[in-house]
């Protein structure tokens, strides 16, 4: 057992714990080997930054409180270019602020992990409330042609081990993966499992050790120098040549670099897209549903065949890119198609690009800071029954 | 036929460079590499970055080193997690004053506070060069720029005070008339244990000169020559006294604790605690 995974063990012994949502991924980042993080008060995020600021020094790793969110997002990617695994974490207003130099990321293929505690917007919102409304954010939030990432947590222990995910998905890429949280799971309290630390699959980038890079290799991911090491890498949110240096004129260098990125996405997105799903094998009536409305969305699912009616359950654990593949699959045999979520009907425009006309296509819409209930969504089940 | 002595720092490739005829940012870049080669600094150690506009053009691409060229305004924070990633690298920002001062300063102020061990190399030129030579934060007052056609009507601010009060550990100013004082004061910047800043007020003759009676960079050294006053007389100086003159000079060089040191304190101490 390496070093490092003999302090986890230590420091955090394996068994069942009482945790807090914004705590398992603050646990999650330590398991994925995250050593620095740089961040800026918000509710309802700051519980990683506090945990953070506990336990990295531990770990020997670093946080650092910066001015403003901007300047948060531009120390990790700083410092993954020393060769840092790097976060942040945020809620709206600041994921907002950090659009810009997400997009500086994708463009210069830097891994970091944002994690969005998606509260109640537009503007200051209701600080204290969850919500769901930054789904296209994530997506489209930083301006131009680009891919994104986006993983969201329904249950604490997700919360745990989907930040390690994003971390691996990151580092393996060279892309921002955004932890698209919400409010009431950054804030839910409940059982989770701190496992062994060797039960944990780390990866470790790639990193490149010549001067000059060379073609992109087959998963169209190349290796990343690391600043220090006198490879005399330059790096730039400009249109760039496949050694780094800026090439802004060239038609051909632009759509050769932003094709890639796009590319070295969809090539893995196999690997990237996970999903649940339950009582698919006959479901006429498809609830989907992601983060915290996923679980009165089952719990309605749930009560809904206790009463003999042929309705399944598909929740995109992976909201971007969506799973497409296995949605669309299981659509094909619906009648209806419900969507419930805690915004006015964000990811039910996606699930509407993959669906037939002739399918029923509702959505359960709530806002103002309260989760969706169970009741509320077989009301909905009901009606179209 | 003798070798030029900076080659070493250079991206050769990537020569001429794109500034304008008359630009100070030769000046800065020979300024800086003069620094570099007399304080034995190898290019290995060696992490700029820079955000947006023709000063940040000044490392990136020309310079060889790791070079990071960020978005604007935001080089220092970027330097803030390259520094703390690399504590025994020399970690140096070389931009200008509307990226630095104007949509940056929030970072160069909390930068100076936190006296963390990066090296600030403020470009002041007066003007938004890149842009086509729009108002800037520093454009002198009733300058005519190509958003202030009638005269700036806004003060500009003094950059090296708002950093020395901030808490820098060094800050100095002298204008491209000054290049020996530059260097020395790279050198000493460079050296310096904590947050540094050195301001080089320096010449736009194409898109800030021309529209205020400056056509050429010699006229614009000429004043710098003619209107610079050390700290120390300017100390002993009133205000309309004051009125167009640039203060050059040391502002501030004290010791005082630096925040990656403190830093790594602290990651050792809690880590002794956990063995």
């Amino acid at each position: 057992m390496d070093v490092e995974k003999k302090i986890l063990k230590k420091l955090y012994p394996e068994g069942n714990y009482f945790m807090l949502g914004d705590d398992a991924v603050a646990y999650g980042a330590i398991f994925a080997g995250c050593k620095f993080y740089a961040g800026y008060p918000i509710t309802p995020a700051s519980e990683i930054a506090e945990t953070l600021s506990r336990e990295l020094p531990r770990v020997g790793g670093v946080y650092i409180q910066m001015e403003d969110e901007i300047a948060s997002i531009a120390a990790i990617i700083g410092a993954s270019w020393t060769g840092l695994k790097s976060m942040t974490a945020t809620s709206g207003p600041g994921f907002s602020l950090m659009q810009e130099n997400i997009g500086y990321a994708i463009m210069t293929e830097t891994p970091i992990v944002v994690v969005d505690v998606q509260r109640s917007g537009p503007s200051t919102g209701q600080a204290t409330k969850g919500a769901q409304g930054d789904y296209f954010q994530a997506r489209w939030g930083t301006h131009g042609d680009h891919p994104a990432i986006a993983i969201s947590p329904s249950s604490v222990q997700e919360c745990f081990w989907l930040t390690i995910r994003a971390f691996n998905i990151s580092e393996k890429l060279r892309t921002p993966v955004i932890l698209l949280m919400d409010g009431i799971i950054g804030h839910l309290r409940e059982q989770i499992k701190i496992p062994n630390p060797e039960e944990v699959d780390v990866f470790e980038r790639k990193v490149k050790a010549k001067v000059k890079a060379k073609e992109s290799e087959d998963d169209l991911v190349p290796p990343m120098p690391v600043f220090g090491r006198g490879n005399f890498s330059h790096v730039t949110g400009s249109s760039h040549r496949d050694d780094g240096f800026r090439d802004v004129y060239s038609p051909s260098v632009h759509d050769k670099l932003v094709r890639r990125l796009h590319e070295k996405i969809a090539k893995s997105e196999a690997e990237i897209t996970q999903f649940e799903e339950k009582f698919t094998d006959d479901s006429e009536i498809l609830v989907v549903s992601w983060g915290a409305s996923a679980r009165p969305s089952l719990g309605a699912v749930l009560k809904a065949r206790e009463d003999g009616e042929k309705i399944g359950f598909f929740r995109p654990i992976t909201v971007h890119p969506f799973p497409e593949k296995r949605f669309r699959r299981l659509a094909k045999g619906a009648r209806v198609v419900i969507v419930p979520e805690m915004n006015l009907g964000q990811l039910i425009l996606e699930v509407e690009r993959f669906i037939n006309d002739d399918i029923e296509l509702i959505g359960v819409n709530r806002i103002g800071g309260v989760p969706l209930t169970v009741t509320e969504i077989l009301k909905a089940i009901k009606r179209v029954i | 036929m003798k070798k030029y002595r900076m080659r070493k720092y250079l991206r050769e490739e990537f020569l001429p460079t794109t500034m304008c005829p008359g630009c100070g940012g030769g000046t800065v870049l020979n300024a800086f590499t003069n620094a570099l080669e007399q304080l034995s600094i190898d290019p290995k150690d060696l992490v700029l970055v820079s955000g947006i506009g023709c000063s940040a053009w000044i490392p990136s691409p020309y310079m060889k080193a790791d070079t990071l060229h960020t978005t604007h305004g935001r080089p220092i924070a970027f330097a803030t997690g390259i520094k703390i990633g690399l504590p025994n690298k020399y970690v140096v920002v070389i931009s200008g004053d509307g990226d630095l001062a104007g949509i940056g300063a929030n970072h160069l102020i909390h930068a100076a506070r936190r006296n963390i061990d990066i090296t600030v190399i403020l470009v002041n030129n007066f003007i938004y060069g890149m842009t086509g030579g729009q108002v800037a934060p520093t454009t002198p007052f009733g300058a005519k720029t190509t958003t202030s056609p009638y005269g700036n009507i806004e003060h500009p601010m003094d950059i090296s005070k708002i950093v020395a009060a901030a808490g820098a550990s060094y800050v100095a100013r002298w204008t491209t008339a000054h290049p020996f004082k530059l260097v020395e004061s790279i050198k000493k910047a460079l050296k310096k244990k904590g947050f540094s800043l050195v301001e080089v007020i320096s010449q736009c003759p194409v898109q800030y000169g021309r529209r205020n009676d400056l056509r050429t960079a010699v006229d614009m050294l000429k004043l710098f020559r003619k209107n610079s006053v050390l700290v120390k007389r300017a100390n002993r100086m009133d205000a309309k006294e004051l009125e167009g003159k640039f203060t050059i000079g040391e502002f501030v060089d004290r010791t005082k604790a630096e925040f990656v040191e403190e830093l790594y304190k602290i990651t050792k101490e809690v880590r002794e605690v956990a063995d």
